[in-house]
């Protein structure tokens, strides 16, 4: 798979375990530059970008760029494009996978220290804390993300601030384990997963991390939106906790 | 009840058996998907032939009119139907989400054969 440069390049790379995976979709104006960023600020390490099934550029520019492009032939949503990703890494020995957002939301220099986390851990999640970045969520949005951090802390036996984040650091455990059943429903690829992982007693922390403004797109703050969004994901957290565990097995049923 | 409408119940009946079983003989049904119709078929060819039994059994359940029976074994039946279909809806969606994340990866695999081998060359 890999070049013989390639293959010198990563001996020496500490992030030779490593793999990002990248879900985008229709991403083509930002794609690149951060692709390159990720290679600037991480030298050696593995880019795999999924195209979820983007109508514009975006494989191509990111191959331009120097990733390795898994083609969604249509969209799955984050949580089909992400199982790809851990499907990959399972598939071509690596031990860990960071999702990083295709936007330029996510600071690739933060990726040290999720992997530095993992070692004691299974699931380090970046939390976007107030105050550090610019990053910061409000009224009805901001209460239901608390009582959703409030749940998943007990659920997961450890604090979390921060359960939607989408940069995340997953050891080899978790790759396993989410190679077969990270979720693809909406809101499933943060809270359901976070449950996934603590009913397979997988150990989950978290880093604060600062996080970069989105290129595009502002946060709502629709308290009817804000609503929809607290049903559905306690819709989703609810028949998470209440699944059968056998639907959790991990182990090599593909 | 007329002579007229008693034929009519028992051809409507029978036309909805020879239909689910033309379907099943061309297999453009499945023996899983056609059995709900066929329970429903049968069911109203005995009620159709033997309008008494239909009289019975309203009265085994205290239902006071037996149409109502009728009306009561329909709904159901649809709406078992109805949920068998959303969940082999949501089976086959989960397999085609598979089929597509696999595609992508072999069609990944197969980039990178054919950019070595042609490398080689």
């Amino acid at each position: 798979m890999n070049s013989l440069p390639d293959r010198i390049h990563s001996v020496t790379s500490p992030y030779l375990r490593t793999l990002i995976v990248m879900p985008a979709f229709n991403e083509e104006a930002s794609v690149a530059a951060v692709v390159r960023e990720v290679h600037t600020k991480l030298p050696g390490i593995s880019v795999l970008v999924v195209d979820d099934g983007s109508a514009d550029d975006t494989t191509a520019v990111a191959r331009a760029a120097g990733a390795m492009v898994a083609t969604l032939p249509f969209n799955l949503g984050v949580g089909g494009a992400m199982r790809v990703g851990f499907r990959f890494a399972l598939e071509n020995g690596f031990d860990n996978v960071v999702q990083v957002d295709s936007d330029g939301q996510h600071d690739p220099s933060e990726v040290p220290a999720l992997l530095a986390a993992l070692q004691s851990a299974d699931l380090v999640l970046g939390a976007r804390f107030a105050g550090e970045g610019d990053y910061s969520v409000r009224g009805p949005r901001s209460w239901a993300m608390k009582v959703l951090a409030a749940i998943l802390s007990r659920t997961s036996r450890t604090t979390l601030t921060d359960t939607t984040s989408g940069f995340k650091a997953s050891g080899p455990r978790a790759v396993s384990l989410f190679a077969e059943h990270y979720p693809a429903e909406y809101l499933g690829d943060t809270i359901e997963a976070l449950v996934i992982a603590s009913r397979a007693r997988l150990v989950i922390t978290q880093v604060p991390v600062a996080m970069r403004p989105r290129a595009g797109g502002i946060p709502s703050h629709n308290p009817m939106k804000a609503a929809a969004y607290l049903a559905r994901a306690a819709l989703a957290l609810v028949f998470a906790l209440v699944r059968p565990s056998s639907t959790y097995r991990s182990g090599a049923e593909l | 009840m007329t002579p007229m409408s008693y034929i009519f119940g028992i051809v409507s009946a029978a036309l909805i058996l020879v239909v689910v079983i033309e379907l099943l003989r061309r297999r453009h049904l499945r023996e899983r998907h056609a059995i709900w119709w066929i329970i429903a078929g049968v069911l109203a060819l005995v009620a159709g032939i033997f309008p008494v039994t239909l009289g019975w059994a309203a009265g085994l359940l205290g239902i006071e009119v037996p149409t109502n029976l009728v009306f009561f074994v329909s709904i159901s039946i649809l709406f078992l139907v109805g949920l068998q279909h959303s969940s082999e809806l949501t089976q086959l969606e989960s397999k085609t989400r598979t089929l597509a994340e696999r595609v992508a990866i072999l069609e990944l695999r197969l980039r990178d054969a054919e950019q070595a081998s042609s490398d080689k060359n």
